[in-house]
């Protein structure tokens, strides 16, 4: 009688390679799912995924769009791997970037008249600054009140964007504006510098690469770097080799929000200009599946955020050659972080196939 | 704006059948993170209600199997996380928004051919009573059959955490699942329960919004109530009553914003409208700061991955 058994054995190390190549598989799967599902609702499977994944960098202008959604996507994921590598829960990058552009947006405000090499970069220190602040209030509840992380930086990104809703509603709404929900224009020496002319790419993917440089030094070549990744690993390891918990806490909190600020800057003094409501499409809650997709490796992480903003792209395209609505970008987002939160489970466990037959079940 | 009695009758009425959609999902949500599975994926398994609900309704033109079918299609929804999270034992939080993030995403998908067909009326009960009788009319009567129930599932499910033996092991799942499973309860087979049990009412509260509230498709309609949801479980500290009081008080905010700003009351909008989050981060500093009180509603085990040796 031949029986075939099934057994899950729990791995005692993770391979770096099998680490590493999943979230290729996941991306893989995400394309057959998208395609099923693309199929599912009449369409042509093949012909739409060309036109989510390869008509919009068909070109050197689609070239640019990706490369201008990733700057921020990187950003704010580069932040997040050093919440996430210490188990610290941030989801509320979303809130942060609001509120980084917000700060930033009103040093910007308060130089709309004037030109000056100096008024770029306060903006930016004033964005870095406001993200950062506004990642201390979980960070300082959680060390202090041990709240849930979770839930209180969730809260605080409805909370900015109320904010930032009553500001360019009220006290910051542009006087000559019609009472649209803006702010007025940003004078030319608060914009970003673009890199090319006519394309939207502009310095701030500058900002984003030298993130990616300082975040690979500090977690990888220092002690800050060390105790991070310790304190993810083991809380009793951390607590038993006297690292400072709640100093690291608000280090990596205040680290995340400067750089979901600087990402909400590099928005508002980019391809924007101006601050009003709608300044993300969610590139906060986007970042946490970059910064997954990316295994928290700086590097991965750049890989990362192309990927996710081609999803973006992707969905734009779609929508107008094949109308359908530009939210569709979210089931491939949504299946990318399925496939490969999914795909961990081949990290952590090895499946042996048995052949009762041979005999193997004495080993 | 007078306010006379029957007035505020009628505001009462409507912060009522405001609050029922955050009344379902708070009251699913609570079963589940009861268990010790904190699901944030309220805000998909609502939006794929909504347009399954909504979808079924134009189709079959039977209001009936489109509630069901929204039940349903919740439940499905939820079925993802629960296999990823139970199953592949991955993180709670990261499934839980990569399930908001596909629900929306898939919810607009399935829905563009639906966008801008009328709705239905749904039928309304005692709608004689509501119109015959002064102030306690429009409180009590002339309200859909999923609004009845919605007032119920609190007590129901304060009855069923409290005093039956089911209530129990989901509490004792979620307090302590390593015991649990030496008590020989199936700790993975509980939660799976509890996770489809909170996608079925998520459902629901998205077909309220589809079918009943706005009878109408809209993308992204569920607007962050699914958020407000799971805020809600927290600020009533795990308790089925306290959901209640908080989904009437937040319900009443989003209605009472609506007429302060018809008056041109000086208060921003946004700050109301930003009370419940507030609030919400108030209770939970409030019950954190002191171990023994978050000890007493907090399901412990909220949120971790349970894995049992073979």
């Amino acid at each position: 009688m031949e029986d075939l058994l099934i057994r899950i054995e729990k791995r005692n190390d993770v391979p770096t390679t099998l680490y590493f190549f999943t979230p290729f598989i996941a991306i893989i799967l995400t394309i057959i799912g998208g395609g099923i599902i693309f199929y599912a609702l009449g369409f042509n499977p093949a012909e739409a995924l060309k036109f989510y994944f390869i008509t919009p960098i068909s070109n050197l202008y689609g070239f640019s769009e990706l490369l201008l959604k990733a700057t921020p996507l990187c950003l704010i994921a580069i932040g997040l791997s050093f919440c996430f590598k210490s188990n610290n829960w941030n989801i509320g990058a979303e809130g942060q970037l609001t509120f980084g552009a917000i700060v930033g947006g009103g040093v910007a405000l308060l130089f709309y008249n004037q030109e000056g090499f100096y008024i770029l970069p306060l903006i930016i220190i004033a964005g870095a600054i406001g993200g950062m602040i506004f990642a201390l209030i979980p960070a300082i509840l959680k060390t202090y009140f041990n709240t849930n992380e979770i839930l209180v930086s969730l809260m605080l990104v409805y909370v900015s964007k109320l904010i930032l809703d009553y500001l360019v509603v009220g006290p910051w709404s542009n006087p000559e504006g019609f009472n649209f929900p803006e702010t007025r224009q940003f004078s030319d020496s608060s914009r970003m510098p673009l890199l090319f002319d006519g394309l939207r790419v502009h310095a701030g993917i500058f900002i984003a690469l030298a993130a990616v440089l300082v975040s690979w030094f500090v977690l990888y070549k220092t002690y800050l770097g060390f105790q991070i990744k310790v304190s993810g690993l083991s809380l009793k390891t951390a607590k038993y080799a006297g690292f400072k918990g709640k100093a690291m806490i608000l280090i990596v909190f205040m680290i995340s929000g400067a750089c979901a600020g600087l990402a909400g800057v590099g928005e508002i003094t980019g391809p924007i200009g101006q601050l009003h409501r709608m300044i993300s499409p969610d590139y906060g809650f986007t970042a946490i599946i970059v910064a997954f997709l990316g295994r928290l490796n700086p590097f991965g992480i750049i890989f990362a955020s192309l990927v996710v903003s081609l999803t973006y792209l992707g969905a734009e395209t779609a929508q107008i050659f094949l109308q359908i609505p530009q939210y569709t970008g979210q089931v491939f987002q949504g299946m990318i972080l399925f496939f490969l939160l999914a795909s961990d489970y081949l990290l952590f466990f090895k499946i042996k196939i048995l052949n009762l037959k041979k005999n193997e079940l004495g080993h | 704006m007078s306010l006379d009695i029957s007035f505020i009758g009628i505001l009462i009425g409507s912060i009522m059948a405001s609050s029922v959609p955050l009344i379902l999902a708070a009251s699913g949500e609570l079963i589940t993170e009861r268990s010790g599975v904190l699901n944030l994926g309220v805000e998909g398994m609502m939006i794929i209600g909504a347009i399954s609900g909504f979808a079924l309704m134009v189709i079959t033109d039977n209001l009936f199997i489109a509630i069901i079918v929204s039940m349903l299609s919740g439940v499905i929804i939820s079925l993802i996380f629960g296999f990823l999270t139970q199953s592949l034992l991955t993180n709670h939080v990261a499934t839980g928004l990569a399930l908001t993030i596909f629900g929306i995403g898939l919810s607009a998908m399935l829905g563009r051919d639906f966008v801008g067909i009328p709705g239905k009326d749904f039928p309304i009960l005692f709608s004689s009573l509501r119109e015959s009788i002064p102030f306690f009319g429009p409180i009590l009567f002339g309200h859909s059959i999923v609004l009845y129930f919605a007032f119920a599932l609190p007590f129901l499910t304060n009855y069923f955490l409290k005093k039956t033996k089911l209530g129990l092991v989901v509490r004792a799942v979620g307090d302590s699942p390593a015991s649990a499973s030496n008590q020989g309860i199936n700790v993975i087979m509980v939660r799976y329960c509890c996770i489809l049990y909170g996608g079925g009412m998520c459902g629901l509260a998205g077909a309220y919004l589809s079918l009943i509230y706005t009878p109408q498709w809209i993308e992204n309609m569920t607007a962050g109530r699914g958020w407000i949801a799971l805020a809600l479980v927290v600020f009533a500290t795990w308790s089925p009553i306290k959901v209640l009081i908080g989904a009437i008080i937040f319900g009443g905010i989003s209605i009472l914003q609506l007429h302060m700003q018809a008056v041109g009351f000086r208060i921003p909008v946004q700050f109301l409208i930003a009370l419940p989050y507030l609030m919400t981060i108030i209770v939970l500093v409030v019950i954190s700061r002191d171990s023994r009180k978050i000890k007493l509603n907090t399901p412990t085990s909220l949120g971790r991955i349970f894995y049992k040796e073979k």
